[in-house]
């Protein structure tokens, strides 16, 4: 503590800020042109995958109703969410190996709160006009030409953000299915629920949102700093190159309201939108570009060329992301290959431990749950084996549509005299006639009463 | 009912919700300005005026103000829930929400979906069911479903569990019994017979003709003096032994034994009685269900698809 001061004069500050309009000037260049062959690559997958047919079903659903995930020929069952969680780790580690290289690329290209944001400024300056424009058009008051534009502009992106809305539903339930109900207005609650938020989702992120869900709401841009090193390509300004003219353009084309000239700045989702701003005025006063520039640290406080950069690019931390990427995609891919579409459980009856029948065989039952993940139907042949004389009881051929699972009762015999009393391990297996190389073995016990 | 065994729990439990949830706002209000010095420019210091350590101070880094709107909505959404759901101490809410009330929404929702298919297999003969092979995959599902924990996977029983494959049936074994058997249950009722019979010898001998007429090894003296004593039996497995299906009385001659065949194990059937229940599922499966158990039940006996049975 202080001591005792004498107060002068307060004031009463707010803790809370309200958040002011960033008005970004439309950008042209190599950067910008990237980005948008991002937005172009990314929403025509996005848009278009649902609409996509194979083999007379939509070829990418993720029937949540039936715990069915389809991805062309590939089904997958809530068994194999195994894979998803791979997914999401391989995802992890490509975005620490490119950020740990070239910083927030994700975040300047591809993420879609970069990609809807850039579809809605695109929308916005069309309508509303360029970056001066915009501002004035913010001072007027409501006229009636200011409520035209503005509501135009509201209108375009509501159009957008349900197209957004609905496609992503699409991709869980049937689209065209979909787009009839919503052209009939007749979707299901949960359908037109899921639509709307996902549209109102990203109207407001898009739209009202912007920099605020990178600065605020989103996770990854607070610890991808723990993956920055003085090696790491940023958006720098090379201050020491003296050739600042002070246009500010750096400063209006940032989508984020921040000076790059002050250096690296958590608010940089590295764009490089100042990059382009700042190329375009050198060319015009003929000096070199590159006053602003990707560039790593220890380039910039050592007049590194790129070759000598190009050089640290294998270094212990690049290499530990690598080797453990490229392991678990090398993985994850063989896993996914080498998959076998047949899935098999054994459930021995509890109810009775082992049985004598007629002619003093001994009996214990199985349910044996047979899962044909496989798009056709399989004719299967069903074997037991571990403990001698051991044999199914039962008809051992089951048939399975694709696609399907079916409990099948089975009965395993084996021979009196030929185990001791107890328990024996025994092992099933399930293997396609047609097929030899579907075919899975499961681990069961046989008991032979004492 | 009210959840409490004391009324004070109820307002204790309003109160602390009450007060935690006025608490936030107050929180929320009292946090959101704060006093500082005017520094010598005349303006606000940057600082919030905390200081620690001698030197080091926090910053005035103001959040986003749509957050703290984020905060008022989680207090607004509290009320509202409270309002509509059960939570403020043993107010119901508004809506009347159950969580029973929930599961019997999903049943009823699951009988609007499935109940056409089970209502058009009703108004089949259940032999007729039977044929369906649809029918019987469902069958097999239900069976698995509800009877194997008992009758086990195959069906085939379990001691005091009656296997379902054979021709063995204790109350008959047309389809309209077995469906029966399904939708009402059954309480299989044996007496315990020991004193009826007299001695323990009285009760062996018996055994032993039990075992008789079956074919089954047994003493040929005990059988003679076991015989006449069977007339107490009589009442309920008949003169000749061939059981009462009105009663449940097993058939004592054709080597199906729901307990066991040894002569210790009839012995303790007769001394001890038997009691066997199985549970009336019609409630709980609904008519159209037990109408396709009972056409696979009965399959497994029968071969739908002879002659016989497509009449």
């Amino acid at each position: 503590m202080n001591g005792p001061e004498p107060v002068l004069k307060e004031a009463v500050i707010r803790m809370y800020a309200a958040r002011e309009e960033i008005h970004p000037r439309e950008v042209k260049g190599r950067y910008a042109a990237s980005r948008w062959a991002c937005v172009w690559l990314t929403q025509v997958l996005f848009y278009g995958l649902p609409w996509v047919r194979w083999n007379g079903r939509q070829a990418v659903l993720f029937d949540l109703g039936a715990r069915k995930f389809h991805l062309f020929g590939l089904v997958l069952w809530p068994q194999d969410f195994i894979y998803l969680a791979g997914l999401l780790i391989i995802c992890a580690y490509g975005l620490f190996l490119v950020t740990t290289v070239a910083g927030r690329m994700w975040c300047g290209y591809a993420c879609p709160q970069t990609v809807y944001t850039e579809i809605f400024l695109w929308i916005e300056r069309r309508i509303e006009g360029n970056r001066s424009a915009r501002i004035r058009l913010d001072r007027q008051p409501w006229t009636a030409q200011k409520l035209g534009k503005r509501g135009a502009k509201h209108l375009a992106w509501g159009a957008v953000a349900l197209w957004t809305g609905f496609s992503f539903v699409g991709y869980f339930t049937p689209v065209r299915q979909l787009g009839h109900e919503a052209l009939g207005f007749s979707l299901g609650p949960w359908e037109a629920f899921w639509v709307l938020f996902y549209a109102f989702a990203t109207y407001g992120n898009a739209g009202w949102m912007r920099e605020q869900v990178c600065k605020y709401m989103c996770p990854y841009a607070r610890f991808q700093s723990a993956m920055f090193d003085r090696d790491t390509l940023i958006v720098s300004y090379d201050a020491a190159r003296g050739d600042c003219i002070d246009c500010s353009m750096c400063v209006q084309v940032c989508p984020t309201g921040i000076d790059i000239r002050r250096g690296l700045q958590y608010e940089c989702i590295g764009c490089a939108a100042c990059i382009d701003a700042c190329d375009s005025v050198m060319d015009k006063v003929n000096k070199p570009r590159g006053l602003i520039r990707y560039a790593t640290e220890n380039a910039l406080s050592g007049g590194w060329s790129a070759a000598q950069v190009r050089r640290r690019l294998l270094r212990p931390r690049v290499i530990g992301y690598g080797l453990v990427f490229f392991a678990i995609a090398a993985a994850f891919s063989g896993a996914l290959a080498l998959r076998t579409p047949l899935k098999l459980d054994v459930i021995r009856d509890r109810g009775a431990m082992g049985r004598e029948v007629d002619d003093g065989m001994i009996e214990n039952v199985y349910r044996l749950q047979i899962m044909n993940t496989a798009e056709r139907e399989h004719l299967y042949r069903l074997h037991v084996d571990g403990i001698a004389t051991a044999s199914i009881a039962d008809e051992d051929l089951v048939e399975l549509a694709g696609a399907s699972t079916r409990a099948v009762p089975v009965r395993v015999r084996v021979q009196p005299g030929r185990a001791a009393g107890g328990s024996h391990p025994i092992r099933f297996t399930v293997s396609a006639l047609d097929d030899p190389s579907l075919r899975v073995s499961e681990k069961a016990v046989f008991i032979i009463p004492k | 009912m009210s959840d409490f065994t004391s009324g004070f729990w109820n307002w204790y439990i309003v109160l602390i919700t009450v007060l935690g949830i006025a608490g936030c706002a107050i929180l929320l209000w009292s946090q959101s300005k704060h006093k500082v010095r005017i520094g010598e420019d005349g303006q606000p210091e940057k600082t919030t005026g905390h200081v620690w350590d001698e030197d080091l101070t926090e910053l005035n880094t103001p959040m986003p103000r749509w957050w703290m709107g984020l905060f008022y909505l989680t207090i607004v959404f509290a009320v509202v829930y409270l309002v509509l759901y059960p939570g403020l101490g043993s107010y119901a809410g508004k809506l009347g929400w159950k969580s029973g009330g929930a599961y019997q929404l999903e049943v009823r929702q699951a009988n609007a979906d499935y109940g056409p298919l089970f209502d058009k297999y009703l108004k089949q003969d259940i032999k007729m069911v039977a044929r369906d092979p649809q029918a019987h995959a469902i069958g097999e599902r239900l069976f698995l479903n509800y009877c194997a924990q008992c009758h086990g996977s195959d069906a085939r029983g379990n001691k005091g569990y009656p296997n379902l494959t054979d021709k063995d049936w204790l109350y008959g074994g047309e389809p309209s019994v077995i469906k029966e058997t399904i939708m009402k249950g059954r309480n299989g009722q044996m007496p315990p017979m020991g004193a009826a019979l007299g001695s323990d010898r009285d009760v062996e001998n018996v055994a032993h003709y039990v075992r008789s007429l079956s074919g089954l090894t047994a003493d040929p003296v005990k059988v003679a003096f076991g015989k006449p004593k069977f007339g107490a039996c009589a009442a309920c497995h008949g003169l000749e032994a061939h059981g009462n299906p009105a009663l449940g009385a097993p058939n004592l001659t054709d080597k199906v034994w729901l307990y066991g065949g040894s002569a210790e194990t009839i012995m303790e059937t007769i001394r001890k009685g038997r009691n066997n229940t199985m549970p009336a599922w019609g409630e709980f499966l609904g008519e159209g269900k037990a109408h396709v158990l009972a056409a696979y039940v009965w399959s497994l006996s029968n071969d739908p698809n002879a002659p016989e049975a497509a009449k």
